[in-house]
């Protein structure tokens, strides 16, 4: 379990006084003063707006009021998340000076839930990577053991609360960048229902999949920051409606009658550490009165293939606004066509040109119907299995990440080693559906082994629920003294 | 009347057209910052219009209407529609890449009836975003073409448009004026758009082709930047002689896209089509289809207004002229024929008021400062043959200045005394009893006899006497 | 697509994207989309032409906004952000050069 309090401690000492909120700040800002230069989990550290913020909540609360639900909790945030003159930088050198003149509404909801906005946190660039190590401004290292990577692409965010930086952080999940670092750091990561968190002002890398989430230390923790974030913004087209459930609701409930699925094609490639564990997990939920029941899903295994034709085809596009013409770098050239090309190929590195190359040739005239065209024909498959799992299953189990964290450069040399990260996370992604990672028990060298969640449509309340179900189990492997 | 058939050595021109309109909206197509024409560069931003990341679009319900607005007065199927990508670079368009409809346009498979009775066909007239404004400094005239370097104003980028897709159905270059200004007065009517040419809220590009009548269509090249009506004329004329002479020269025309140029008269080539660019279109991830209700669609459809061409119509009939009459044109076109009607409604002749509202209103508006009983007064006292047609124009001159009065009291004013009937009569009566084979012819049925003994009546009136009321004499005594 | 990638691909390729290459990035990006579109083989044989594309995850519609004007950005902070401005536009070089 974490050394560290949770968001929830901090929020109800605050709220009820017991604890000031620029103590707790001061508290997680020398954590950072002690191991960030090691860790760098950080891209810019907003110390000074951060003891502003805990002593606004201070106020409010000497003031008889009440800051909000996150108040005073000191929150990470990744930095391809819009704040207003904030540097937001997605790990780049085509954004490293631009500030965002509006604050996207994640950010927003935050502050007026109470939270103090502590630094933005490191990824690989625009999102693009399971490793962090596609930042332009360097790795971030896992604080578990600074020799491995954190997983990514909200590397940052995952170690951030690793580290006891921050008890809270945010990140964005395409096809499992909040799932796999969450999986690696051995904290809790939530990829909500797609639409369910605005992406306003989250700066898109693939516009049908992202989706920002929190990473936590406990199952609770998350359900409270879901209750923050989760909701209708107009300012969205693609944001759900529906009214917010209580996700804290079934917590403590147990999972006595609730079907657990297991899918019996699931692709191949997990360690065996990693796959011991997950059987441990559907052991655990067993023994908690839960029905395990097979499911198939035949078109997972082509997820790896739809969603990279996918992400890079939209991503080709939502990176062509970077022309040095508005903000952002600029490389002068003669012309402007010129200098198009200069600055892009100047700010952008090596793997977001591979998946601009990638993307702009599955979009392109003759190869449209092969790839792309074909890809979304896959993911329509993806979504009808899917239906069908959750028509026998109240939820699914896999792994989070094939592996515990790996060393640095260790698939570096090789794309698609890379890309194997994301197997079990990116059907989610593609359907939209829910997923997260909750640490169980460890694996090799004692490296935290994540177990992921997924679940319908909307079905968060009942995902959480499960995910409880596996802190409690997993404090008993640890208490038991399982490998 | 339009010239229906414009040949040149033996070759006939095929044009369609395209034609862009920005809606008359308060907000731009995808996000909230002003609609505006003529204000400050870079003054009606936001994050959207900008293109800065982490910006999303968000449809304007408004525009959806307005452009449902142009596709039912064109006879269209509204249907339900997506937006797309279009992927290019050019610094006046912010993402890089263009909103716009692609597969599934809003409104499909319309016409455009021109006055002189030619269906132009619609193919579709769908939805997308304006680009901002690129200015061009040290190249001289502010051309793109040898400029040092270029100045982009973002304040349009965003506006909504509507792309109007004519079908190949264009002749002449009388035709494709008719066309763009009967499309003009349709959207003025329906308050789609502003429509001003000069200002660019309404832009047309010309597909020209030329071939044998009755051959295959022949390769096409478009012609853009065409800034009036004048020049579309003008422009495809060019353009079709420009194809015929490389034809008889025995060269091929090239699909290319070509930039007329008001200065010479002449197109340019732009680009070759060959080498065109690979727009990567695919559905605008951050927007979702737009399926109009069956009964959102009738409410549009019920709140149109008549439309000129039913104006003109119902005019042309009441007033006893032909729908394609210049004055009954230019009435509809200024928006007076409702004012027209409440002349007759005030008693008045309507044929008489459209006479005179011809010449004498021609630099008003919809609602004229003459009340429209003062006017229905004046023609009626035409009608009783009280007063001449020029008469009538001095009354008519002065009660325009005084804003209104008595025609009765400015006629007796002026001393104007018409002839009374049996004056008249009488004068009938001589001439019949002068021309007897005239008369005898007329009451035969030859309306030509008619002219002998109404010259005979005019001449001993010394042109005095009201030729309408003659004829009804005459027609009465047969 | 059994036919393999080649290095005239990936030059129009980056060209439509605007992505100055030097030759040994192209030798090296032909040669890692090669294999990754060999990974993607997975798919070639698939029939899925009777199965509709999927572009987004939720089968939402009719997403519109009121016509109703927002405050605007402030040109000054948003032009102080530009590589380049001027009279109170985006600066850029000439368009047509000889990358047009």
């Amino acid at each position: 379990m974490s050394p560290f309090d949770s968001a929830s401690e901090i929020a109800a000492g605050v709220r009820s006084g017991d604890l000031k909120a620029v103590d707790v700040l001061e508290q997680h800002l020398a954590r950072i003063d002690a191991r960030e230069t090691e860790i760098h989990a950080f891209n810019l550290v907003i110390a000074d707006a951060a003891r502003q913020q805990a002593a606004a909540v201070d106020a409010i609360v000497a003031a008889g009021g009440d800051p909000g639900p996150l108040a005073g909790v000191p929150v990470a945030l990744k930095d391809n998340m819009c704040t207003r003159g904030v540097p937001t930088t997605c790990s780049s050198k085509i954004l490293a000076d631009w500030k965002p003149p509006y604050d996207g509404t994640v950010v927003s909801l935050l502050q007026r839930a109470g939270a103090v906005a502590i630094g933005k946190t490191n990824l690989d660039e625009f999102a693009m990577g399971s490793s962090t190590e596609n930042s332009a401004f360097g790795p971030t290292r896992n604080p578990l053991d600074t020799d491995l990577v954190p997983g990514g692409s909200s590397g940052g965010s995952a170690a951030a609360v690793a580290a006891g930086f921050a008890p809270l952080s945010f990140g964005s999940d395409t096809g499992g960048s909040i799932r796999q670092p969450a999986a690696l750091c051995g904290v809790v990561g939530v990829k909500p229902t797609y639409g369910r968190v605005s992406r306003y002002g989250l700066v898109a890398f693939a516009s049908s999949l992202d989706q920002i989430g929190p990473f936590t230390h406990t199952v609770a923790d998350a359900a409270l920051a879901l209750q923050v974030v989760c909701g209708h913004d107009p300012h969205d087209s693609t944001s759900i409606a529906e009214p917010l459930p209580d996700y804290s609701a079934l917590l403590e409930r147990g999972v006595e009658g609730l079907r657990v699925g297991r899918i019996t094609d699931l692709p191949a490639g997990a360690d065996p550490d990693v796959a011991e564990r997950i059987e441990q997990a559907f052991d655990a939920l067993a023994a908690a009165g839960a029905t395990i029941v097979d499911v198939e899903v035949p078109a997972f295994t082509y997820g790896l293939t739809a969603y990279y034709i996918i992400a890079p085809a939209e991503a080709s596009s939502n990176l062509a606004r970077y022309d040095g013409v508005r903000y952002g770098l600029r490389v002068d050239a003669p012309d402007t066509h010129a200098m198009y090309s200069a600055t892009r190929a100047a700010g952008f590195g090596d793997e977001v040109k591979r998946r601009i190359l990638l993307g702009t040739y599955a979009l392109s005239a003759g190869y449209y119907d092969a790839y792309y065209g074909k890809a979304l024909r896959i993911r329509r498959l993806m979504a009808d299995d899917f239906a069908k799992a959750y028509a026998q299953a109240d939820v699914l189990l896999t792994p989070s990440s094939p592996s515990v964290a790996f060393p640095f450069g260790s698939k570096t040399a090789d794309p698609f080693a890379m890309y194997l990260c994301d197997t079990y996370t990116i059907p989610a992604n593609l359907t939209g559906e829910p997923g997260m990672s909750v640490p169980f028990g460890t694996g090799q060298n004692d490296l935290p082994v994540g177990v992921q969640v997924l679940a319908p449509a909307l079905g968060e309340p009942v995902m959480l629920q499960v995910a409880a179900e596996l802190e409690r189990a997993a404090t008993d492997l640890t208490a038991g003294g399982a490998s | 009347m339009t010239e229906a058939r414009w040949t040149h050595d033996g070759y006939e021109m095929v044009v369609g057209l395209e034609v862009h309109v920005e809606l008359a909206t308060k907000t731009k197509l995808f996000s909230a910052s002003p609609n505006r024409f003529g204000d400050e560069p870079n003054t009606n931003i936001d994050p959207v219009t900008l293109g800065l990341p982490g910006a999303l679009p968000v449809l304007n319900k408004y525009a959806v209407e307005l452009a449902m607005r142009i596709g039912l007065a064109l006879n269209c199927t509204v249907q339900p529609c997506t937006f797309a990508r279009k992927n290019y670079f050019y610094p006046d368009m912010p993402t890089s890449y263009q909103i716009s409809q692609y597969e599934d346009p809003l409104n499909i498979d319309g016409w455009l009836d021109l006055p002189d009775g030619t269906r132009v066909g619609i193919e579709r007239a769908h939805m997308e975003q304006d680009a901002g404004k690129s200015t061009h400094v040290g190249g001289g005239e502010g051309r793109v073409h040898g400029a040092e370097h270029s100045l982009i104003d973002l304040n349009r980028a965003g506006v909504p448009l509507v792309e109007i897709v004519s079908r190949p159905d264009i002749r002449s270059p009388e035709q494709a004026r008719e066309y763009v200004n009967e499309l003009r007065a349709i959207l003025l009517a329906i308050g789609a758009s502003d429509a001003k040419m000069e200002e660019g809220s309404m832009r047309v590009d010309a597909n020209v082709s030329v071939r044998r009548p009755g051959a295959e269509l022949g390769t096409r090249c478009e012609i853009k930047n065409v800034n009036s009506v004048r020049s579309v004329g003008r422009a495809i004329e060019y353009e079709a002689k420009r194809q015929i002479l490389m034809l008889e020269a025995g060269e091929a025309i090239r699909q290319q896209t070509r930039h007329w140029d008001e200065g010479d008269g002449r197109t340019h080539t732009l680009r070759d089509k060959e080498d065109a660019d690979d727009y990567r279109y695919f559905l605008e991830p951050d927007l979702v289809p737009v399926a109009p209700s069956a009964d959102w669609i009738e409410e549009v459809r019920a709140s149109l207004p008549v439309l000129p061409a039913a104006r003109r119509a119902r005019l042309a009939l009441a007033a006893g002229l032909a729908a394609d009459s210049e004055a009954v044109g230019s009435i509809v076109d200024r928006g007076q024929d409702d004012y027209a009607f409440s002349v007759q409604a005030a008693g008045g002749d309507i044929g008489r008021a459209v006479v005179h509202m011809k010449e004498a209103f021609a630099e008003m508006g919809a609602e004229p400062v003459l009340p429209a009983a003062d006017l229905a007064g004046l023609t009626t006292l035409e009608i009783e043959g009280k007063l001449t047609a020029t008469q009538a124009k001095t009354v008519l001159g002065e009660l325009l200045e005084q804003g209104g009065g008595d025609a009765a009291a400015i006629a007796a004013a002026k001393g104007f005394e018409a002839m009374d009937t049996s004056e008249l009569e009488a004068m009938v009566d001589d001439a019949i009893a002068a021309q007897p084979d005239a008369w005898e012819k007329f009451c035969a049925g030859e309306a030509k006899a008619m002219g002998a003994l109404v010259g005979h009546i005019m001449k001993a009136s010394r042109g005095q006497a009201d030729g309408k009321l003659v004829t009804q004499i005459l027609n009465a005594r047969k | 697509m059994s036919d393999r990638l080649t290095n005239d691909v990936v030059v129009k390729v980056a060209h439509l994207a605007r992505l100055d290459l030097t030759p040994t990035e192209i030798e090296r990006a032909t040669e890692q989309l090669g294999d990754m579109l060999d990974h993607f083989a997975d798919i070639d044989a698939l029939d899925l032409s009777a199965v509709a594309p999927m572009n987004q995850p939720l089968p939402f519609v009719n997403v519109m906004r009121d016509d109703v004007v927002q405050p605007c950005l402030d040109r000054d902070e948003v032009l102080d952000a530009a590589p380049e401005a001027e009279d109170g536009r985006f600066r850029v070089p000439p368009i047509i050069g000889s990358g047009a």
